[in-house]
């Protein structure tokens, strides 16, 4: 592995290179908002495997070539949702996305669009939480609390089915950094929090419908959605919040009780 | 108003719209289009009651919709409190404006005047 930056790779252990393994260019988006006015990429050649990640090989540079990189990451199995960035200009999982299914010996990533950056990869998520902690992402009911009589509320797979898919959201953010709308409306609820309220809404246990509905029926919720569907496309765990949107629309409109 | 009302103002007065411009379109097929476009025969059409109550709903229609759309589009460019107010009230008063003028054309041109 050989660094762009000469000075850096002199202070740092080389890794082991396997002379028949691939590189790629790695360029990451360096920016610190207290200290710089204008984005840089910096170059990094990493060897990569066919197994190789795109979160493997930021932390290859991180602990070869150059440590200050910030990436926030957890699980690397894309269940914690940490990782989401832009790669080659398309929002994804960074431990989700393989070197080699980008077909690319270049690969940029960059932090993800509509999110405040806190330092190079890293965005805040301030906003993202408290909007999906407004749309109240919970039971609600007045007998929520187990007792002996009430140990489990039964559903029918049908009833199941309605929500299913909206419950795998693991709260990464990609389909917020997709949205054309939030490009423009900071004010915008956004997909992941609509999709969200839907798959409460949708839940026959739940009893908070009007609540909900009442949230999302603002000048910046639900009706500033134009079904671009980006959303769905990045989302990772197969959600489709542009459909849940559609949905959540119907109980508004009348066509859904 | 709650945004859902405002919507379904917006979706109504589009098909509404598309209804009575397409009748419209019908009507002004009848004839060829320069004969369409003479003095006496956008006069007739004004004093034919039935056909200027029509040309009022379209204008209404078209007022609300497209007036509710910049509204919608300009909410979306920028956010604040005085700016949103601002947009809101402007575009009630643009559609007012718009309507008021249209209605004297139509009431002007039906009555000869």
């Amino acid at each position: 592995m050989a660094a762009i930056n000469p000075q850096l790779s002199n202070e740092l252990p080389s890794p082991i290179v396997d002379p028949h393994t691939d590189s790629i260019t790695l360029r990451i988006s360096k920016f610190n908002p207290k200290t710089d006015s204008v984005v840089t990429f910096q170059e990094f050649k990493v060897p990569v495997h066919k197994w190789t990640t795109v979160l493997d090989a930021i932390l290859s540079v991180k602990q070869h070539l150059d440590p200050s990189v910030a990436v926030r990451y957890s699980c690397r199995q894309a269940s914690c949702g940490s990782c989401g960035m832009k790669i080659n200009g398309k929002p994804a999982l960074a431990c989700y996305t393989k070197i080699s299914e980008l077909n690319s010996n270049i690969i940029t990533v960059e932090p993800m669009n509509n999110y405040p950056i806190l330092r190079d990869l890293a965005v805040d998520f301030t906003q993202f939480f408290s909007t999906h902690k407004k749309l109240k992402p919970y039971i609600i009911r007045d007998d929520s609390e187990v007792t002996d009589d009430s140990k489990e509320f039964l559903q029918t797979p049908k009833e199941v089915e309605e929500y299913l898919q909206f419950s795998y959201c693991i709260k990464c953010g990609l389909c917020n950094s997709a949205c054309p709308t939030m490009a423009t409306d900071s004010s915008f609820i956004g997909p992941q929090a609509l999709a969200q309220a839907y798959r409460y809404v949708s839940d026959n246990r739940d009893t908070g419908k009007n609540e909900r509905l009442k949230i999302v029926d603002d000048s910046h919720g639900i009706w500033r959605c134009h079904f671009a569907g980006s959303c769905s496309q990045v989302c990772p765990k197969g959600v489709d919040p542009a459909m849940g949107i559609q949905l959540l629309r119907g109980y508004l409109l009348g066509f859904r009780k | 108003m709650k945004e859902s009302v405002i919507m379904k103002i917006h979706y109504g007065t589009a098909l509404g719209a598309v209804v009575l411009v397409a009748i419209h379109i019908l009507f002004r097929m009848t004839q060829n289009f320069s004969e369409s476009l003479q003095y006496e025969s956008v006069i007739a059409n004004y004093q034919f009651l039935p056909y200027a109550i029509m040309l009022e709903l379209i204008l209404i229609l078209l007022s609300v919709h497209g007036f509710n759309g910049l509204r919608v589009i300009l909410l979306e460019l920028k956010q604040g409190v005085g700016y949103e107010k601002t947009v809101n009230y402007g575009c009630i008063a643009a559609i007012a404006i718009l309507v008021a003028y249209g209605s004297r054309t139509i009431l002007m041109a039906g009555f000869g005047m």
